[in-house]
This record gives structure tokens, sequence and C-alpha cells, in this order.
């Protein structure tokens, strides 16, 4: 199941489609043309990093500073965010808070209602995406376009993001051709990829100047300024906060950071770890509405903040660390299992690595279940995470939380639910024999002269693989013989 | 400072006299030979071997699945057996990488058990960075490639010490299979829980082995050689992998004396 086939205003949409990950991952894994579209792209990104970070000690030096910077600002959260909105207000941006994703989308409706807004331009936004924001503005009769051009093909092939900072990246430019023929008129085909987004940008350009709202994203908000950053390549997202004449951006409250000046080194690894530009071709940094005297920007600003399972996070020591994300999109570049499968298999709004993390806090355990264990914890992520998440670790954290047995101090939403009453009873006996060294020792060698009784085929494993041969005596025998006959020398 | 120079960063035993082996469960059942040829290549470089009849698993497979009190009592056994203040010589990456790193974890109420974790070193590394081994190679010229499993290359550093070994070799030519560094699609549980995506890893891993048209490649961990040769031998490949233990040994045969031994 995709996340298009579910009803657009049930609020669980994504929960049902992360709950059908098996089935979407046949699915995706039997599309040839799929999975050699994300193996492209992923080692044509692997590459770009790797060459903007070429210095390996400078690299490990900026990942110490951008987890310490991430790590202090996490901790003085609750402080930041009161300093954040009081600097906002101050400098004339309305704060909003959203505790729940329906919150939020409501806020933005009224705000938008209120103005009798009827067409929005989006800049790219993952938290819009959260909260399903188009669908729920489309059901109140409030127009929204995609105005990031990955955005824009995923929105005109009714689709979702298949990866956070490439959107699109799931179509190939004969894909993305036939798409823009059948929806663009006048379209000249090509796919020549600058002609191709030559024309999608000019079907854009007109809806800028006449749309009523910008919404964007932010990547960095500044407690210390009251400044919301926002990166971005194409301009869509300076149009998008400064054509139209109400402007609301929306985010996560793990994006506020303390000062300006923690913002440089963020931005550096962010970039090169994304694309590996050296610097994004536009950083817009938002402190105010217009100004008297000023000809342009929009008369209205507003910041809604929401929490959607970020609180949770926060609560413990070790899950808090997922708040530490710059949203590069690095762990899921070089993820062998995203590679693999593609985004959209999880079902999620933010899919590879880090969607395996973040998304059991906001959708629950119950219906993730299926996330964490899609790990061969191989260790790709987290060594290129520019704040250092130890995502594998964290994966294995939530494993542990998945099967808890009842009566374990609450952490989180859905913990327990992965535990199966056969797989625990597995595990218990594997304990009792592997802790009792002679016990060990019997069932081994027991194992080893019945070998002949091991089964040929072993599930899953012998789809793809022979089955293991037991030896004919174990490690522990052979040792003891070899002893024995030195000794008897 | 890189990831590896960290892992590095540690004190090696020097001129050590006696260690103890971890043969890991998975030798101890399916592939005891390596165990074996280990110990017999250690015992060639003058170093006396103690292989504890105590040990078993060192829990990875329940610690992995999220069983963390079934992985603690099965941990906790393995420490008692090795009460020696001497180098514990561990012939898999990612067991070593267990004991070394999760123990910490797992078993961070135990007294010394910070000490514990720091006498585990990987056989590869071992033998590099304690014993500075060189080897004489009296095999014929072949060509081989090099598999490391993740935990040993991104938590002990493995890629580096068995490449380096493999290069004193002076009849191999080793060489560099495409995505190397990727994963086999093995890790523990993953491959029967999620055997769908763990079939086309190992199915490219396969694909990329064979391409790089070597008579074998070596690794230092059972984990994932069985994936990739279970996979091989499904599709009637003749590449096999093998322990870099029973392959250093092979080719070492002349002990450093110059004598057919
Ligand atoms: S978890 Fe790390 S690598 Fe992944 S998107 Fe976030 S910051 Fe980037």
């Amino acid at each position: 199941m995709s996340v298009d086939q579910v009803n657009p205003n049930d609020e669980s949409k994504y929960a049902a489609s992360a709950r059908a990950f098996r089935d979407n991952v046949s699915r995706d894994l039997a599309n040839d043309e799929l999975r050699s579209n994300f193996r492209g792209a992923m080692d044509y990104l692997v590459d770009k990093r790797k060459t903007a970070l070429s210095d390996s000690d400078e690299l490990e030096t900026l990942r110490e500073q951008c987890k310490l910077i991430k790590q202090r600002c996490l901790v003085k959260l609750p402080h930041l965010l009161e300093a954040l909105e009081e600097k906002l207000t101050a400098n004339g941006i309305k704060v909003h808070w959203a505790e729940t994703i329906t919150e939020a989308n409501e806020i933005i409706a009224e705000i938008i209602e209120s103005k009798n807004g009827k067409t929005v331009v989006k800049g790219k936004s993952m938290v819009s995406e959260e909260t399903a924001l188009n669908d729920h503005l489309e059901s109140r009769d409030i127009e929204c376009l995609e105005s990031d051009m990955g955005e824009y093909i995923v929105q005109l092939a009714k689709e979702h993001p298949s990866h956070i900072i490439m959107p699109a990246i799931h179509q190939n430019k004969k894909q993305v051709a036939d798409l823009f023929a059948k929806n663009i008129e006048g379209f000249e085909h090509t796919t020549d990829v600058d002609a191709l987004i030559q024309q999608g940008r000019n079907v854009l350009r007109d809806k800028f100047c006449n749309a009523d709202v910008g919404v964007s994203g932010v990547n960095f908000a500044v407690a210390e300024t009251g400044t919301l950053c926002l990166v971005e390549n194409e301009g869509n997202g300076r149009m998008c906060t400064t054509v139209p004449d109400l402007h609301i951006a929306i985010t996560g409250i793990e994006k506020v950071v303390e000062h300006l000046s923690d913002v440089p080194p963020l931005l550096s690894l962010l970039t090169r770890s994304a694309t590996g530009q050296a610097i994004s071709t536009y950083f817009n940094m938002i402190s105010h509405p217009r100004q008297q005297d000023e000809k342009d920007g929009p008369g209205e600003v507003h910041l809604v903040l929401l929490d959607n399972g970020r609180s949770q996070m926060y609560s413990d020591d070790e899950l808090r660390q997922t708040l530490q994300c710059i949203r590069c999109g690095a762990c899921m570049n070089h993820c062998p299992v995203y590679t693999r499968i593609g985004g959209h298999a999880y079902g999620t709004v933010y899919p590879g690595p880090i969607g395996k993390i973040v998304s059991p806090h906001m959708l629950g355990l119950e219906a993730t279940t299926n996330l964490p264990t899609a790990s061969s914890l191989c260790g790709a992520c987290g060594e290129v995470c520019p704040v250092k998440i130890p995502i594998p670790k964290l994966l294995l954290r939530l494993r542990q939380e998945s099967v808890k047995p009842k009566g374990a101090p609450q952490v989180m939403k859905g913990q327990g639910s992965g535990r199966k009453t056969s797989e625990a009873f597995i595990w218990s006996v594997w304990s009792m024999i592997h802790k009792q060294p002679l016990f060990y020792r019997t069932s081994m060698w027991f194992a080893t002269r019945l070998r002949f009784l091991m089964p040929k085929k072993l599930g899953a494993w012998t789809v793809a693989r022979s089955a293991p041969k037991l030896a004919p005596k174990t490690l522990h025998e052979r040792i003891k013989e070899r002893e024995q006959a030195a000794k008897g020398k | 400072m890189s990831q590896v120079n960290t892992l590095h960063l540690r004190d090696y035993p020097k001129n050590p006299t006696k260690v103890y082996l971890y043969g890991t469960c998975l030798a101890d059942s399916l592939f005891p030979d390596s165990g074996i040829d280990a110990i017999e290549f250690l015992e060639r470089q003058g170093i006396e071997v103690i292989f504890p009849q105590g040990q078993s698993c060192c829990g990875q497979p329940a610690y992995n699945s999220g069983y963390t009190d079934e992985a603690k009592a099965v941990a906790l056994e393995q420490i008692r057996h090795f009460p020696l203040d001497i180098p514990i010589v561990i012939i898999s990456g990612s067991c070593g990488g267990m004991m070394r790193h999760h123990y910490k974890d797992l078993l961070k109420d135990e007294p010394g058990i910070e000490k514990f974790c720091d006498r585990i070193f990987e056989f590869t590394e071992f033998l590099v960075n304690s014993l500075n081994v060189q080897l004489n190679d009296s095999g014929p010229a072949e060509r081989v490639a090099l598999h490391t499993s993740c935990a040993a290359r991104r938590e002990m550093g493995v890629h580096i010490t068995g490449k380096k070994l493999i290069e004193q070799l002076d009849n191999v030519e080793l060489v560099t299979h495409d995505y190397e560094s990727e994963c086999c699609g093995f890790g523990g549980t993953f491959s029967v829980k999620h055997g769908d995506i763990s079939n086309v890893m190992v199915s490219d891993k396969t694909k990329n082995l064979v391409n790089a048209d070597v008579v074998r490649y070596v690794s230092a961990d059972w984990g994932c050689m069985m994936n990739i040769n279970g996979s091989l031998e499904h599709q009637k490949e003749s590449l096999r992998g093998e322990h870099i233990a029973s392959y250093l040994l092979a080719r070492n045969a002349m002990d450093n004396t110059g004598d057919k031994s």
C-alpha cells in the first residue's frame, strides 16, 4: 500500500502505509527501473559528498563541533524555544505551537482563511509533509502548489517524496518528460534535463506572482536573533517567502539553535553532506515582515512549531539524540537498504535510516514495528551523519522497546507491541543454553552428531542461499583432543 | 581525527607470550577449522594459546534482536571464563565489536568491564598491531578479494589490518571488488526477518565478488561468509570465501627460520 492509497483525511495515513512495509518492499524490489534509478542517484550523491569532504581531519573536527552545537541546543531546548518566541514576537513574527499534526494544519488553515487566501505556493518543507498539509488545505478549498521542482514533479504524479532532499529522485528524466507531457500544456518533448526543468519553471513562475500565501519550512531558527534560516537551491524558497503578502513557516521544535554563530558550521556540513555543495545556491534569513520603508517581503509572517512525538524523543537521554538531525539525507544516500528498496517502501514521510528512528515516535512503535528491524546494522549511516547520531544504536534501542515485556516503565507509544510469545520463548531458551557451559557443550555435541537431521530448507534463508552445514565435531571438542594429544606426546 | 585513527588509538600489548582465544559460536559448530588454524598460526609465532572450554556465544544474536536481558545473562557468563589479565583474541570482527564495544553498555554495572573490553582484539588486528608479524608467502600466484564485515570495518578497523596482512604475501594480488565496503546483507536475524531485502544485498555482493575474477575471497567473519558462501553455492558459483586465519596459515607454511613446517 502506498501513502496515496489511504484516505487523505485519515490522520493515521502514514501509520497505515508504514504497516504495509513488507508488501511495499516486495512491490518495489520487483521494480527494476526504480531500483536502477535509486542505485544510480545514490552512487552519484555518495560520490559528491566524498569529494566535498575529502579532508578526513576537517570532516571529523566539524562533525564533532556540529554534534556539540546540537547537543547544547537540545539541553537548553525549553529555554531556547521561549527565547525564540520572545525574539520573533518582538520582530513582528507571530509564533504558534502545535502538539499534533491536526493542530498544525488547523492553525495554518485558519490563518489563511482569516486573510481570505485561496492559493498557496509552497517551498520544500518535510514538516508540512509530516502534517499532510496539502491534503488538509485542499479539503478546505485552498489550492496548494509545490514550487520546489522535485516536489512539483511528485505533486503532479500524485505521489509523495521518496527522499528528504530530492523528493523525485525515484523518477528518471524520461519518466519526468512523460509526466510533463501529460500535465503541462504546450510541453515540447525533451529529455534534456535543463530544458525539462525550464519548462516546469515557466509554469511555476506564473503561480508565484498570483499566490495569496507562501508556505515554507525552516532549517535553523536562531533564538538569539529571532531569525528563520532557509537553505535551498532553486530560489523558489525566496519567492515563496517574499512575493505573497502572507508567509507561514512551519518546522519542528528541534530546529532551534542558540546563536547565529551556530549556523555556519551546521550549514557547511549540511550542504556538503547532502549534495556535496560547498554552499547552497540560496540561503535565506528571515527576521521580520516587511518594514515600513521596505518595498518587498510579506506583510505578515507566522511560524508554526510542531511537536508530533518530539517531546517523547526528548524525554529519554538516549533517544533524544534523534533530535540532533539536520535533515541532510546523507544517511539514506549511504544506506544499502534504502538504495535497494527506495524511499516509498517505508510508507513514512521520512524514509531511510533517519526515518526508521524518527517515525516510531511520530506514528507509534506498533505501526512501525518493521522499520527498526529492517537494518543489517552495518553502520554506514552513523558513519556519515554530520551530527554524529548513533543511528545503529538507536535502532537497537527501538528493537528493545519494541519487544519489551509488559509492565516495563513507559518510554514510548507502542512499546512492547512487537513482542511475540514464540520469539521471546526462543530467546529465553537460547539464553538458558548459552549461559550454562556444560549444557551448551552437550547441546552442540548432539547437534553436530545429529547433523544429518538438519533440514536443507531454512525458511527465508534458503530462498537465496544453501543451508550451512554443521561440522562433524565442535571446535571445543577438537581443541580438547588436540590438548590431550599434546599431553600424550 | 578520522574514525579509523581513533580506532587505532588503543594500547596494544607488546611481545605478549600468552593469549586467550575466543572461538565464537559459529566457528564452534559450523567452521571449527578456522579456530584450529588460528591457534596453530599463533603458536607458530611463539604464543601460548588458552581456549577456555566455558565459552559459548558473545550474546550478539539476542542483543541485536532487542532481547537485552537474555543477551546479558550469556555475556556475563563469558567474562567469567577469561580471568587472567592477558589479551583475548577473537576470530570474528563483529563478535569482537560486540565484546569490545557493546559489552560496555550491556554490562555497564559489572565491575572491571572496561578492562575486560580493552583486552579484546580481533585476530588480524592483533597480528599486525601487537605481534607485527612478518609473513613469508609459500603459495602459488593468485588473485584474491577481501571482504570485511561492517562491524569489523566500522567498530574494529579491521579492513586496514586484513589488507596489510594480505599485502605481505608476495604472490598474492589483492583485488578490490566493486562496492567493497558495502554490507553483504547478513546482519544476523535481519537476513531471516527481512529475507527479501537481504537476498538482494547478498546477490549484489556475490555478483561483485565474482566479477572481480579472483580465485577466492578471504574474510575474518564467519557471519558474512556463511551468507556469501551460501549464496554462491545456491547460484552454483565455484567461488568461495576462506577465513583469513586458515588462509594465512596455508600461505605462510614456512616458519620464520625458513624451515618447512
Ligand atoms: S540522521 Fe544524520 S545523516 Fe541522517 S538526515 Fe539526519 S543529520 Fe543527516
